[in-house]
């Protein structure tokens, strides 16, 4: 079967029920997604679908149609995306887990928001947990990007 | 040099030990370097090395010229060091008290690091466990015929005499596969369910299972016997609770040519290799043990059983690495939990002053749970059933703690803060009702016990932090805490709302004496994280037991703090104590009695059992 993630096309070999977050992991080497839950209970293998944001853990391969952006193919560390440029700048990450999951979500939010007030993020980011309990510093990187994002609009 | 040796040769980031036991080690390392730095230079350039002087990467000479260090830094590898070197005085400081990115994050913000979880090596495995979930019992036989046929499949291996390992080419193919193995389980001989387990707290608080009385100041007896019906007698009580780091146990091995490579996010390298030449009879130079990232520890990963399981994976796969991942539901139903603890006051009030408090706790030993499982046994008393209970700065004329230890059944362990979590909770929910017993300001109460001026000065802080007594908004209320736990004394205001459907914690204020603050940024992180771990704890964690086995299996049933729950966290960092400390666990402990304090404040309802989800709503 065909799958697109980050612009590149892979073919895999796998059981069509087999979520899409294990063939990233396991089959493509993708490893940003990060296994927590396996139920869409945590977030921590967010990606996007054609820019929406899906908990990869719960969706099978077979179903995925379109382009599958991870991570990894929001931003580099050479390149990174606004989002992640505001995390680093606000040092958001503890242990870090969670933290592909959150930003995959926060740049998901500011796709089709990005003047969120507080009740906005608190509904966009509260399928995402973190252990770590960095909820106050995501909340201030998810403004600064949005921000960021709103000068670079004029 | 003089470096003090390594406590018992080990490796372990437990105990908020790490920044007091590197502090000084760090400092000698970089004024040796330096002094090294300047000898390399004072030869290459012929000169004395009392005219050069160093500053920001460079040596400087005395006509101003500059050399970097990246040039001197082959000549510094061969000079010979002097014995002794002198660090810079607190007034010259330039890095230390100053927030530095850490440099870790530009990884963590891009997917980028590596963790446990996301270690690959060439031609691996995947593999999952199902081990025995009544904890400590034997696995007695197995049925995996219908696993073996499963796509992706590639082994069954027993694991040891507790469960199964299913080897196959992709997580998921192993999870599957696990799922429908047949077992036949062996049952242990402890308390099968919750009220089991408080049972048998309730019936330790006997002189046969008393195990320390580290406080009995005046005469306690004699004024509660004095006190009569006046004495104010209270129970509290904390349950089990799982780690729920964010990222599951996870490990990956390989036994190749006699020797053992193992990758794993843990918190004690050294533990890992011992308990690594236990299971494979490999010696110790042959087993590398390579630390990734962790996805949170909080104590679990100081234990050793999710690494002991990939090995005994690789040792039957020789040649072939494995990463083995626990499913969240494995992870969650076979932790070693924070222990369940039973907390039995009297306290006597006259006038404004606490004349007497008799506390006695009742838990079974993180200690002997936790040294047991690694072969090891902590003679005498274990403070941590009593920790932050005996050891805060209260001077309460007539004063007793005693520690009741309850024999170990269930797997317990160090979890953020350790005895700390509980006691904390306990203690100063119970000082915050005796203030109200008294009439007296909670604040006020507690200053009047207190001469440590540290201790005093965090107090201080907090409340003009949060402008403590100030009008507060119609259904808002205020609690304040204040615990000492590895050395820090931490005190936390708390201010929430009653609204319709339920408690809305607002703010939470907090103020720490870490002696020396390192870097300002990371402290202040390490202090929301702890609160946020706290609160969730106090709000909704709770870990239960019936059939002998862990009933919360996953984050629908034993979630943690949300962001639309995230309250905003004003800190103030002091300085004023003897040396310096750590802060990874401290920010913990106040943050469920603050909770609970201010919930009694907005509402009236005193809550003495965690978690509180069980008496009121949060919105
Ligand atoms: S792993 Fe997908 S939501 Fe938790
Ligand atoms: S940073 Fe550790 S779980 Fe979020």
């Amino acid at each position: 079967m065909q799958l697109n993630v980050n612009g590149k096309q892979h073919e895999v070999d796998v059981e069509e029920t087999m979520p899409l977050l294990w063939v990233l992991r396991d089959e493509l080497a993708i490893t940003g997604p990060k296994f927590g839950c396996g139920i869409a209970m945590c977030g921590a293998c967010t990606v996007h679908i054609n820019g929406m944001p899906a908990r990869s853990c719960s969706i099978p391969v077979g179903q995925v149609s379109g382009q599958v952006t991870t991570i990894e193919g929001l931003g580099t560390p050479y390149a990174m995306h606004v989002v992640q440029a505001a995390w680093v700048e606000h040092q958001v990450a503890q242990c870090g887990y969670c933290q592909p999951g959150q930003i995959m979500s926060a740049a998901a939010l500011l796709q089709v928001n990005p003047n969120p007030d507080d009740e906005a993020i608190d509904r966009a980011l509260s399928a995402n947990l973190c252990r770590c309990g960095t909820y106050p510093r995501i909340r201030a990187a998810v403004k600064t990007a949005a921000a960021k994002i709103r000068e670079s609009n004029l | 040099m003089h470096v003090p040796a390594k406590f018992l040769g080990t490796q372990i980031t437990g105990g908020s030990s790490s920044t007091i036991d590197a502090f000084e080690k760090m400092r000698i390392a970089g004024a040796t370097a330096r002094e090294a730095l300047l000898l390399a230079a004072a030869a290459k350039l012929k000169v004395d090395k009392n005219t050069l002087r160093t500053e920001n990467g460079a040596v400087i000479t005395r006509d101003g010229q500059r050399i970097p260090y990246t040039e001197l830094a082959t000549l510094a590898a061969s000079v010979s060091l002097p014995d002794d070197v002198s660090l810079k005085p607190r007034s010259e400081w330039k890095q230390i008290g100053r927030s530095i990115p850490k440099l870790d994050m530009v990884e963590k913000c891009t997917g980028t690091a590596t963790f446990g979880m996301d270690v690959i090596q060439p031609d691996m495995l995947y593999a999952t466990i199902k081990v025995n979930p009544h904890l400590g019992a034997k696995l007695n036989s197995f049925n995996a015929a219908n696993a073996t046929a499963m796509p992706g499949v590639k082994h069954i291996l027993p694991l040891g005499e507790v469960g199964v390992a299913v080897v196959a080419s992709n997580t998921w193919y192993a999870f599957k596969a696990a799922e429908v193995i047949e077992f036949d389980w062996a049952k242990t001989a402890y308390a099968q369910t919750t009220e089991g387990l408080f049972e048998s707290a309730i019936a330790a608080f006997k002189e046969s299972h008393q195990d320390s009385q580290n406080r009995n100041d005046g005469d306690v007896d004699f004024v509660i016997g004095q006190a009569g019906d006046a004495t104010i007698n209270r129970e509290y009580r904390a349950p089990m609770l799982a780690h729920a780091t964010m990222e599951p146990m996870n490990s990956t091995a390989l036994l190749k040519n006699g020797q053992l490579d193992i990758w794993a996010g843990n918190q004690s390298p050294t533990f890992a290799l011992a308990e690594a030449a236990k299971v494979s009879g490999i010696s110790e130079e042959n087993i590398r043990v390579h630390t990734t990232y962790l996805g949170g520890g909080f104590g679990r990963r100081a234990e050793m059983d999710f690494i002991v399981y990939a090995v005994m994976v690789a040792i039957q796969l020789e040649g072939t690495p494995v990463k083995v991942t626990w499913t969240r539901e494995e992870d969650m139903t076979h932790d070693n939990y924070r222990p369940f603890a039973i907390a039995r006051f009297q306290g006597v009030v006259s006038g404004s002053n606490i004349s007497a408090l008799d506390v006695k706790i009742s838990s079974p030993s993180v200690m002997e749970s936790q040294m047991g499982r690694v072969g090891l046994s902590i003679p005498g008393p274990d403070t941590t059933i009593v920790q932050a209970a005996w050891d805060q700065a209260y001077m309460i004329e007539n004063y007793r703690v005693t520690g009741y230890r309850v024999p170990i059944g269930i797997p317990v362990s160090s979890w953020r803060s350790v005895g700390a979590s509980q006691n904390g909770f306990f203690c100063e929910s119970m000082m915050d009702e005796l203030a109200h017993e008294a009439n007296v300001d909670p604040i006020d109460i507690r200053l009047a016990l207190i001469s440590h001026s540290p201790t005093r000065k965090v107090l201080e802080a907090v409340a003009e932090l949060a402008n403590w007594g100030r009008m507060l908004p119609e259904n808002h209320g205020m609690g304040i805490a204040l615990v000492t736990s590895f050395g820090v004394p931490v005190a936390q205001v708390i201010e929430v709302e009653k609204t319709q459907n339920g408690i809305k914690i607002h703010n939470v204020y907090v103020a720490a004496d870490v002696g020396i603050a390192i870097d300002p940024s990371n402290i202040e992180a390490q202090l929301i994280s702890g609160i946020n771990f706290g609160l969730a704890a106090a709000m909704m964690g709770e870990i239960t037991l019936k059939d002998g086995k862990v009933e919360q299996t996953n984050f629908h049933n034993f979630d943690s703090i949300r962001m639309h729950q995230a309250p905003a966290i004003h800190c103030k960092i002091l300085e004023n104590g003897e040396r310096i400390r750590g802060i990874g666990e401290p920010g913990t402990p106040p943050a469920a009695p603050a909770l609970a304090n201010a919930i009694y404040a907005a509402t009236g309802v005193r809550l003495r059992e965690m978690p509180f989800k069980k008496q009121i709503q949060f919105v």
